[in-house]
């Protein structure tokens, strides 16, 4: 699938495209299919979101939406290092999705 | 002759002269030093500005393009020009921002065409910010080394 | 230290109205984020992985108590209670909103400081020695030749679109602290037969994917002329160096392609020109600014004896104890490098605790150093068991300078947008390794590097033992480099062969450990041992 990120441009907190609008969990990133330049384009222009892009994912086998590069996956979390900054501070196992 | 290039008087939107719009089309740099008669001249990025320096008195304008604003070869050629005593209207054509006037004009120049037209508000803003300069350059600008020593 | 003037206080307050002005731009839509990139990167302001980041300049790598209980204050108030100190003695913050930067360079302004030229293609924050002022060695202090450079580059109107970024270093000893020959300019304030004072440079030096060791471009240039020759230097490269590649774009790569010679002569030339145009600030601007830097008042008649009958401060006081050219003083390096810890990160109130310790203990000074650490550069050695407690109580007193555990890392893939791979946890568990197998101590001298990708922020080229992340088909790789050095007897380093996973980078770095402590001559460093015997020996032990 085909998913959308992001940065906020007010906060840069990452982002990730729902479908609505952009959220900061990317359990809620919707397949964009080949819509993903005009929706981008749109938002950009709005100023709803920076540095915009597309990338590849899959869903795993529960489910939830994984980017198929680390380098999404550690910008879905946060930081590998700081587990008390990251999404998930309570599950110092999602460490594992990451890599 | 070579295609006429360069802004015309209209597409300058700011200008620190006294004397009338220079209105002579620029020729490119090659063109000006094989014909005796061009008074104008524009300056791409990669050419050198020390060619013009021999016939400086037959030049009453030069217009130093940028094609894309992060492309700094313009400052130089701008000082140059000036650093060698050259006095007529040099202007900035192409993408001039809002935020490069104010270096610009302490680099030497002192008209601009922006391929887009400015804010008037922000570019007054932009032009009158400084206050102080560190450096010293032709602009007649007393940098603030030379204010702390008198 | 030096403090602003009128006229200082004046561009840094102007600069944070600009930038203001700019972020309002912005967000109203009036530039697009292609015009307003180059502007926020000359303030600092980097959009990396999780969020802005901001980098602050520390000129010099000289702070007082008082800024850096600053850099504690913003490290709360807009960011999320610690900061990260660079190889270029800065710092950064890695969680900041650009809806707030401006407000936070105006509290940077309130304590003489700011975020200017920390990036973008531009003439960046002016790095030295960190043990300025403090070393036996050094002929003069050189903070006053790079304050004199800072305001002459801070917002210098030629040279703001380089093809490139600009890094300039000053050192005054033969004993290279501040890694100069790796910078595109570098400084050493040296005398000449006649016994004047004045500047030897280095230029067309770096790292990043194409390492350099900089040239001998002048012998000497007389002090009244620094600024005029830095000048020709820039101009020539503003007019020659590349701009249809970034990857080429350094100024070591237009020396290199040119040849040293050729760049010389031209840089000659346009000096020629431009010491005719009265450029350079007079000799009573220097004299203004040295009084700043003079030094402070040393007691005299101090004990040069510490009391060592406890044996981890005796440990903490060889290792992080550096000679000073005051008798009964030393610079003591305060280690960022904790094991298991994040190489350089320092939390709020460690920040708090090193101003308060700085204003006790070291005429209210402290230092950023290029390895990320922290120096209190004048402490009385009868005081050091004073101080060393209350380290211990802050939670900074690893004793491991220059040590296998005082790693230089970049922060890699957990908050760079341009790495391939993570860099802090391969400098932990590097860490842990050595503390756990005791042989950290027993290695001595032994400096590592770890960069997360090519572009060599974490100085793994001039790592005695390098480390470089890659990505190898999407799962990160690293590569093992031997034999570099950053001092006075730089060099770069060379791969050892295939990369190796996270568990196997931390088994070869111990296996080359091994072979250096099963053959090391009496004296010998790593390095040492590594030039004398050559790579062959450790690509047996890292791929038999």
């Amino acid at each position: 699938m085909k998913i959308l990120t992001g940065n906020d441009l007010l906060t840069g907190l990452v982002t990730w495209w729902d479908g609505q609008g952009w959220s900061p969990h990317v359990d809620d990133a919707v397949d964009v299919g080949d819509e993903a330049e005009t929706i981008l384009a749109r938002e950009e222009a709005a100023r709803r979101v920076n540095a915009s892009y597309a990338i590849e994912a899959s869903l795993d086998e529960n489910g939830k939406v994984r980017p198929a590069h680390i380098k999404d996956r550690v910008r879905a979390l946060g930081p590998t290092v700081r587990p008390d900054l990251t999404l998930k501070p309570a599950e110092p196992e999602a460490l594992n999705w990451v890599i | 002759m070579p295609d006429n290039l360069g802004t015309s008087p209209d597409d300058v939107q700011f200008r620190f002269r006294d004397d009338e719009v220079v209105d002579h089309a620029a020729v490119t740099v090659d063109a000006f030093l094989d014909q005796s008669n061009a008074a104008a001249v524009r300056i791409e990025p990669g050419d050198d500005a020390r060619e013009l320096l021999p016939h400086l008195e037959r030049i009453k304008l030069v217009e130093v393009n940028f094609p894309g604003f992060m492309d700094g070869r313009g400052y130089s050629s701008a000082r140059v020009l000036r650093e060698a005593g050259y006095e007529g209207e040099i202007r900035a054509v192409g993408e001039v921002l809002i935020d490069q006037l104010a270096i610009m004009r302490r680099c030497g120049f002192d008209a601009f065409a922006p391929v887009n037209t400015l804010d008037e508000a922000d570019a007054e803003r932009a032009f009158n910010l400084w206050n102080e300069v560190y450096q010293k350059t032709t602009d007649g600008r007393a940098p603030i080394w030379q204010k702390r020593h008198g | 230290m030096y403090r602003y003037d009128q006229y200082d206080q004046e561009m840094v307050d102007t600069r944070v109205a600009e930038f203001r002005d700019q972020t309002r731009r912005r967000l109203e839509g009036k530039i697009t984020e292609d015009q307003f990139k180059p502007l926020r990167l000359q303030n600092g302001l980097y959009l990396q992985l999780h969020a802005y980041m901001l980098r602050v300049a520390v000129p010099y790598g000289t702070l007082n108590g008082t800024q850096m209980h600053a850099l504690a204050d913003i490290a709360d108030k807009y960011d999320r209670g610690y900061g990260h100190f660079t190889t270029r003695q800065n710092i950064q913050y890695n969680w900041i909103k650009l809806e707030e930067a401006p407000d936070l360079l105006a509290d940077l302004a309130k304590v003489e400081m700011h975020a200017i030229q920390t990036s973008g293609n531009c003439i960046r924050n002016i790095s030295s020695d960190q043990y300025a002022g403090a070393a036996a060695d050094e002929l003069v202090d050189p903070r006053p030749y790079a304050e004199l450079l800072r305001q002459w580059s801070s917002f210098h109107p030629e040279f703001l679109h380089l093809p490139r970024k600009f890094k300039i270093c000053v050192i005054a000893s033969d004993n290279d602290r501040a890694a100069m020959r790796l910078h595109d300019i570098g400084i050493q304030i040296v005398k000449n037969e006649a016994g004047e004072i004045g500047c030897a440079f280095y230029v067309g030096g770096g790292m990043g994917r194409t390492p350099m060791v900089a040239p001998l471009i002048r012998e000497f240039v007389p002090l009244d002329q620094l600024i005029t020759y830095s000048e020709a230097c820039l101009r020539v490269y503003n007019r020659y160096g590349r701009r249809d590649n970034k990857y080429k774009a350094r100024i070591k790569i237009l020396v290199h392609e040119m040849g040293k010679d050729e760049y010389a002569r031209q840089v000659e030339e346009e000096f020629a020109h431009l010491l005719e145009q009265g450029i350079e600030p007079p000799l009573a601007e220097l004299e203004r600014i040295k009084p700043y830097f003079a030094d402070p008042a040393f007691k005299i008649g101090l004990t040069e004896k510490a009391d060592r009958s406890d044996d981890k401060f005796a440990r903490w006081v060889d290792s992080n104890c550096m000679p000073h050219k005051a008798p009964g003083y030393v610079a003591v390096t305060i280690s960022l490098k904790p094991v298991g810890g994040i190489p350089g990160d320092a939390s709020t109130a460690q920040m708090h605790a090193m101003a308060d310790l700085a204003k006790e203990y070291s005429f209210d000074e402290c230092r950023v150093t290029h390895a990320q650490n922290i120096v209190l550069p004048h402490v009385e050695i009868g005081r050091l068991n004073e101080l060393y407690g209350k380290l211990v109580q802050a939670d900074l007193a690893t004793a491991n300078i220059d040590q296998i555990g005082d790693i230089i890392a970049c922060p890699g893939l957990d908050y760079c947008s341009l790495a391939n791979a993570r860099s802090i946890p391969v400098a932990q568990k590097i860490s842990q390794r050595f503390e756990q197998n005791g042989k950290g101590e027993m290695l001595g001298q032994l400096k590592l590097k770890i960069s997360g990708c090519i572009n060599a922020c974490g100085h793994h080229h001039a790592g005695h033992i390098g480390i470089l992340g890659v990505d190898k088909k999407g799962t990160e790789n690293y590569q093992l480099l031997l034999g570099g050095s950053e001092a006075e007897d730089t060099s770069l380093a060379k791969i050892t062969g295939p990369g190796f996973d996270e568990a196997g980078i931390v088994d070869a770095v111990e296996k080359a450990a091994d072979v250096y402590l099963a053959q090391r001559e009496d004296g010998e460093r790593f390095l040492d041992t590594y030039r004398r015997i050559g790579m062959d020996p450790f690509k047996e032990a890292l791929y038999a």
